[in-house]
């Protein structure tokens, strides 16, 4: 990881302060969250103190310092999707996975999170599973589709 | 440039581009402020200095708005005092409830502005946080719940320090003041050097208090124990009881301590006066053997603390004398220990100070530790007040006492070393007496007596000159150690102390200090100073009787032994 | 997809370079060609913006090249943007050479195969068919509508979106042959800075992120500020939820954005440029990268623009997500890598900014009208939309009416007209109830205001704003204290925690509406408390808006205390008889048995996770409201129709 590390933070030469989130975001893009190891690595290669760069990561929606699942579930929270009842759909996943946004399951298979909205308002409620989108879906659906994955993983 | 605006229907003067807040303080026109930070760039965060300008929409916070021509204000209107209670109520409504247990009762600015606003009732119900707090230092205790995020600690840390420990994390309500991940501070870059604390308006951060432990020993009838104090809480202890800042109270604290059951009490000074002498020969020795190399001093935890954790590699030598407590300390658990036929073990040495690293230099396995740790607990000037509250003393009715002897004999120098660029002083007229083998005179360096963050003073030696240097912050120090070593600067010793104005503006000083009470205190020093006969360390009669009986002189391996330690690694 | 080649540097120098109305005739015809009026082999456009995607149009487009590769047709296939009608989606044109575009809706995996086998029949589907586009150029086929004259799109004045949809937005060649760059190549060869800000001031054009500042006027001053460097930047990060006109213009026609920045850059002395965009608009970014890549190399961006001696570079930002960053100078702080937190104002961007330079924040829509500006003049600009505010404006209207997407209409158009006249009217018949307009900064438009001219003065004049262009309807079933608690929970999350009343009120006005809407949790709590809270909802909002440091602040309140002015009853519903009208709120929902059709099965008793219902085999059961927390689980499962909602 540490090699990985440095090549990323060190892709952009003369890396100043301001190159600090456009740094964030290739780590989180190559590891699906920040690492604490990357934490420190950014500190000190920008020489800023570990506590403004974890400052600046934690303000921000996009950056995770966990590890997603294997398969990471977005519900759209935008307006529409609200209006038709996305924090229904919302409530019902996370009875079936017992686990809160901005957590993932014990074994990893299944992360949840809210995500603002997704700009396909006439689509709503949306909910995205790794990079197919399920729309104007009702929990139903989604709880097959769960079940789909659970099943095929046990094999 | 001049302008005239007015302000509650008086007219008054202003420069241009000033703020609004700084002409009405100057004017003598309150309004409450939390988040404003006397010599930083404002932040306009609390909106609790908000005013009502004519032709404005919405109120306008005083702290970072220019004035660049007439403006018709109003600091009390019923419209800008409801927006500040309510943005006060708001404050309240989600700071735990349990200001009669809050180490800061009575002396919190929330309960100060809570009272100003006249807030009687609850009107605003929040959800309270129950965030973990943080006992992980031996220093500094982090309260997370009662923090309402005024950003005053995090902006001292970054901005004055240049250190950043702690920040702000995440966002919103679920906003937070912490090292990185919510650490605990020890593991961070932390120097506890309690400028936070003093920064801090709540509880919300804290010295981390062993009254318990004091109270134990006290009731022991085994123990033997004995309070070393300093300069620097002799005249600012006063504060804490309604006294006029820089009075030396140092004879009713005396009084006081044995009241409460003190065995003995000693004065640090003498252990200051062990150092300077060390310190200045160890300085003639290294230009005598042609060292180019600065020493740095190692009585400020802190500063020592940053220099264990600093990833630079920095071109300085410190000291290997132990710092003036430790110097004392030593002596009393074997000279004393044997003179007095006690066990060491049973010896209980409480250092009183004005420093909130030494409770953490005292339990941290450093360089100074190990079998060597001879300084069971360290009190801050704030927690002596408490102290001695606790024990029915009544400060206005005791009569003054002498310190004990023989280790409250000392030379006014070594009273010095709680100012920045007291130590430089002392060990001036050290090395003048060891190098030209008589007492400078006059013993005073005016030039060393100033607010300057950063003091120099060349002793001329016979062909060649030695470069004292005595700086009080950290980034102003780590910038003096960069010149030295970029060659702008000739430096052969450097004093360091991380707190400015030195210890006497310590993390453990009496809280809400305006910066008249550090002038009073500072001249105090310098007046014992001034009227002491004992000039130079070297001169104490105590320490010379000491020299004869057990440490020998210069250079023995007692005194190597005893007061000295292995280099520290660089 | 093309790649500027000798063409495009051939339409630079024969157009720009020149910059004259008088086309030799051989180049007219290529710029035809160019624009797709005539084509030589079939062309295939699939709506690929990423409202497109989420439809599912990148399935399709691998269907149509599977398709085209077996069957061995030669036809070229172009992912357009956005057109605007969300509601037809995926959408896929097919144009014949000789013969008019035909606009296919609601096409799917399955049946594009049907589609693509009537067009390479040389005819058309009439199952999926949405219109056809009118072109002078060719045949129109008969029997099928314009789309041009759908009441969707008719009502509308298409200017900035005028190209979204329709062309091919990675190619820069089909930008100029529609007139791109022209504005910029006449700007630079025939104009001082000073002549184009006049325009602008003379124009009224007006901030569309939601300010309505006028631009010329901030412009003037970033340019009148002292500075060795001055910094433009584009605040494309649209977080409103509910809002993605930025986005569809990027993802439309990226070009036209360059060309406004270009053009703001010369007018205002600045050389350095930024895109703040949304980092998930990853479609956007890519498009936009590309677009920048082929100006840079046509030499449109860069150094000596049109050999004009003006330099102007272009950089992206993308922003790591953070609803207050759209603050012009928290979003600054952003871009120097900072926590995206306001400053306090003065000093304004436009004499400190960016790096404590002169900075000129717009908004990707205020930069798009200004081609049109310079281009066709200030009197064809100001020919649509009201006095104090001239042109046109994109909405992204979504809820519940019947048709939802993006539309472009001139300013002073009503909120009748859009949801009645272009929209369809609200879905399954249902009663229109309110339009939140400006997203969680807004106020909610209700029957009243239907007729109100939508323009910043007609809509402050109500206590309304005209924000960046989101548009929520919402209807008879929606809940307004569940709709208020909903954007205040938003803004609560969104708050950077600078400042006291935004951090803590937002907050505190979150949780007296989440009392309102849930059951009380112990018995003392009383409906006076509840009563009182929404008393405080009013003096805090007032608070709020006067001392919080910066906009978000400043509207918090503005969404919960129109809802309590226009639906002031559903409030007390909530209120004194617990009871949510609409039946959204959850813990407010009752359900009661019908003792007449309850079989005494068990069956609901026994699913109950609240263990509410009570009763005997075989005998009507009962469900104990106090214990009832409104999931509806026994509805579900009721195989006699037993259990009703109260």
């Amino acid at each position: 990881m540490e090699n990985k590390l440095q090549e990323i933070i060190t892709s952009n030469s003369n890396s100043k302060r301001e190159d600090l989130i456009p740094i964030l975001q290739r780590i989180q893009e190559e590891f699906n969250y920040l690492p604490q190891e990357a934490i420190y690595a950014v500190s000190k290669a920008l020489e800023m103190p570990a506590s403004k760069v974890y400052s600046i990561a934690s303000f921000y929606n996009l950056f995770r310092f966990q590890a997603i699942g294997k398969y990471h579930i977005r519900v759209c929270n935008g307006t529409a999707c609200h209006l038709s009842k996305s924090s229904d759909l919302l409530r019902e996943i996370k009875k079936e996975l017992k686990i809160e946004p901005g957590h993932a399951t014990s074994n990893r298979l299944f992360s949840l999170e809210t995500v603002p909205c997704m700009g396909a308002c006439h689509l709503s409620p949306i909910v995205r599973i790794n990079n197919t989108y399920h729309t104007q879906v009702e929990s139903e659906e989604i709880k097959r589709v769960i079940a789909e994955i659970r099943k095929e993983e046990e094999l | 440039m001049s302008i005239d605006i007015e302000v509650n229907n008086k007219v008054i003067k202003a420069k241009k581009e000033e703020t609004i807040l700084t002409a009405l303080q100057r004017n003598g026109l309150h309004v409450p402020t939390l988040c404003h930070m006397k010599g930083l760039l404002p932040t306009g965060a609390c909106r609790l200095c908000v005013v009502e300008v004519e032709g404005m929409d919405g109120l306008v916070p005083a702290c970072s708005y220019p004035i660049n021509g007439w403006m018709r204000i109003k600091t009390h209107s019923p419209r800008v005092i409801t927006a500040r209670k309510t943005n006060v109520e708001l404050l309240l409504s989600n700071h735990p409830d349990d200001c009669l247990y809050c180490i800061r009762n009575g002396q919190c600015e929330l309960q100060h502005l809570a009272e100003e606003l006249n807030v009687h009732e609850r009107r605003f119900f929040g959800s309270k946080k129950k965030q973990k707090i943080d006992n992980s230092s031996a220093a500094i205790v982090r309260d997370p719940d009662k923090c309402i995020l005024c950003g005053r600690c995090v902006r001292y840390c970054d901005e004055v320090l240049g250190i950043a420990a702690i920040e702000f994390i995440r966002r919103g309500t679920n906003a937070n003041v912490g090292p990185e991940f919510n650490n605990g501070i020890n593991t961070s870059t932390c120097i506890n050097c309690g400028q936070c604390i003093m920064n801090c308006p709540t509880g919300a951060l804290h010295e981390r208090t062993y009254h318990n432990k004091i109270r134990k020993a006290l009731h022991n009838p085994d123990k033997h124990v004995i309070a070393i104090s300093d300069s620097a809480v002799a005249v600012s202890l006063g504060e804490e009881f309604g006294l006029k800042p820089g009075k030396n109270v140092s004879g009713t604290l005396n009084a006081a301590l044995r009241l409460a059951g003190f065995n003995a009490i000693f004065d640090t000074a003498f252990g200051a006066d062990l150092y300077l002498t060390e310190v200045a020969k160890e300085i003639l020795e290294r230009k005598n053997n042609g060292e180019t190399t600065p020493l740095v001093s190692n009585h400020c935890p802190a500063w020592i603390r940053h220099l264990e954790q600093s990833e630079k590699e920095l071109h300085i030598h410190t000291t290997t004398a132990v710092p003036p407590q430790q110097q004392l300390s030593r002596i009393i658990k074997s000279y004393y220990a044997e003179k007095k036929n006690l066990n060491p073990d049973h010896i209980f040495v409480v250092a009183l100070n004005s420093c909130t690293a030494k409770k953490d230099e005292i339990t941290r396995k450093n360089y100074l530790s190990g079998s060597n740790a001879t300084i069971d607990v360290s009190l801050t000037t704030r927690e002596i007040a408490d102290f001695i509250k606790l024990h029915g003393i009544d400060f206005h009715q005791v009569d003054d006492e002498l310190t004990d002897l023989p280790f409250g004999m000392t030379s006014s120098a070594g009273q010095l070393h709680t100012l920045s660029g007291g130590l430089i002083e002392g060990l001036i007229r050290s090395l003048f007496l060891q190098d030209k083998k008589r007492e400078m005179r006059p013993a005073r360096v005016t030039r060393l007596r100033n607010t300057k963050s950063v003091k120099e003073y060349v002793y001329k030696k016979e062909n060649e000159n030695i470069n004292l240097v005595a700086v009080s912050g950290i980034k102003e120090a780590m910038k003096v150690i960069a010149e030295t070593e970029q060659g702008i600067r000739k430096t052969d010793f450097i004093e360091i102390l991380a707190c400015k104005d030195g210890c006497i503006g310590g993390g453990g000083q009496p809280l809400r200090q305006p910066a008249d009470n550090l002038k009073a205190r500072r001249k105090a020093i310098y007046e014992i100073d001034n009227k002491g006969s004992i000039k130079v360390a070297e001169k104490n009669p105590e320490i010379e009787d000491l020299v004869r009986r057990y440490l020998g002189e210069s250079g023995s391996k007692k005194r190597k032994e005893l007061l000295h330690v292995k280099p520290l690694k660089e | 997809m093309s790649t500027p080649t000798a063409s495009t540097i051939n339409l630079v120098e024969e157009l720009l370079l020149k910059n004259t109305l008088e086309i030799p005739e051989d180049l007219e015809q290529h710029l035809i060609k160019l624009r797709h009026m005539t084509v030589e082999k079939p062309l295939i456009y699939v709506g690929n913006g990423t409202c497109g995607q989420v439809a599912g149009s990148i399935k399709i487009l691998k269907e149509i090249e599977n398709y085209l590769h077996e069957n061995n047709i030669d036809a070229e296939v172009i992912e357009t943007g956005c057109i605007g009608m969300c509601w037809a989606e995926p959408l896929i044109d097919i144009q014949l050479p000789g013969r008019s575009r035909l606009s296919y809706k609601h096409v799917s995996q399955e049946n594009v195969t049907e589609i693509l086998d009537a067009t390479f029949n040389s005819t058309f589907e009439p199952k999926y068919i949405l219109g056809q586009f009118k072109n002078e150029f060719t045949e129109p086929w008969e029997g099928i509508s314009f789309v041009e004259d759908i009441p969707f799109y008719k009502n509308q004045t298409r200017r900035i979106l005028k190209y979204c949809g329709k062309i091919n937005p990675y190619s820069l060649d089909e930008y100029i042959a529609n007139g791109g760059f022209s504005s910029l190549s006449d700007t630079l060869l025939t104009k001082t800075p000073a002549q184009v800000r006049d325009l602008v001031i003379k124009s009224g054009l007006r901030g569309r992120g939601g300010g309505g500042y006028l631009t010329g006027k901030k412009w003037e001053t970033a340019a009148l500020s002292q500075g060795d460097q001055k910094y433009l930047i584009c605040n494309a990060d649209e977080s409103d939820p509910g809002a993605f006109m930025d986005r569809a213009i990027i993802e439309g026609n990226p070009h036209l954005l360059i060309e406004g920045m270009a053009l703001a850059a010369y007018a205002t002395g600045t050389s350095k440029s930024y895109i703040y965009i949304r980092s998930s608009y990853e479609l956007a970014v890519k498009r936009l990268v590309k677009a920048i890549d082929d100006c840079k190399e046509a030499g449109l961006l860069g150094h000596n623009i049109l050999n004009s001696g003006f330099n102007f570079s272009i950089q992206l930002a993308t922003s790591a997500g953070a609803f207050v960053c759209g603050e012009e100078t928290a979003l600054i702080n952003s871009i120097e890598g900072k926590r995206g937190i306001p400053r306090p104002r003065p000093p304004y961007p436009t004499q400190r900014g960016l790096f404590n330079k002169p900075t000129v924040v717009n908004n990707v829509e205020t930069l798009s009208n200004v081609p049109m500006i310079i281009g066709e003049g200030v009197d064809a600009f100001r020919s649509v939309g009201t006095k104090e505010s001239p042109g046109t404006k994109v909405f992204s209207l979504s809820g519940k009416t019947e048709k939802s997407g993006l539309i472009e209409v001139p300013m002073g158009y009503t909120l009748k007209d859009i949801i009645f006249k272009i929209s369809g009217g609200i879905k399954h018949n249902k009663s229109f109830k309110a339009a939140q307009i400006g997203g969680p900064s807004g106020s909610c438009l209700v029957e009243e205001n239907l007729e109100t001219p939508i323009d910043y003065e007609s809509l402050s004049r109500i206590d309304a704003i005209m924000g960046s262009g989101g548009l929520v309807v919402a209807d008879e079933d929606t809940c307004m204290v569940d709709l208020s608690k909903f954007f205040i929970g938003f803004l609560k999350d969104a708050s950077c925690g600078k400042c006291i009343p935004c951090r803590e009120g937002t907050h505190r006005m979150l949780e007296i509406l989440e009392d309102i809407t849930r059951k009380p949790r112990d018995a003392n709590h009383k409906t006076l408390d509840r009563f009182k809270g929404v008393m405080q909802l009013e003096e805090l909002g007032k608070v709020i808006s006067e001392t919080s440091l910066c906009g978000l602040g400043q509207t918090a309140p503005k969404p919960v205390l129109s809802a309590l002015k226009y639906f002031r009853q559903e409030f007390e519903e909530h209120i004194y008889e617990r009871k949510c009208s609409a039946n959204v709120c959850r813990e407010l929902r009752t359900y009661e048995i019908d003792p007449e059709a309850c079989t005494g099965c068990t069956l609901c008793m026994v699913k109950c996770p609240e263990k509410a219902i009570i009763g005997a085999v075989k005998h009507p059961h009962f469900i104990v409201e106090s214990k009832c927390t409104g999931c509806g689980i026994c509805l579900e499962v009721c195989k006699f129709d037993a259990v009703k909602l109260k």
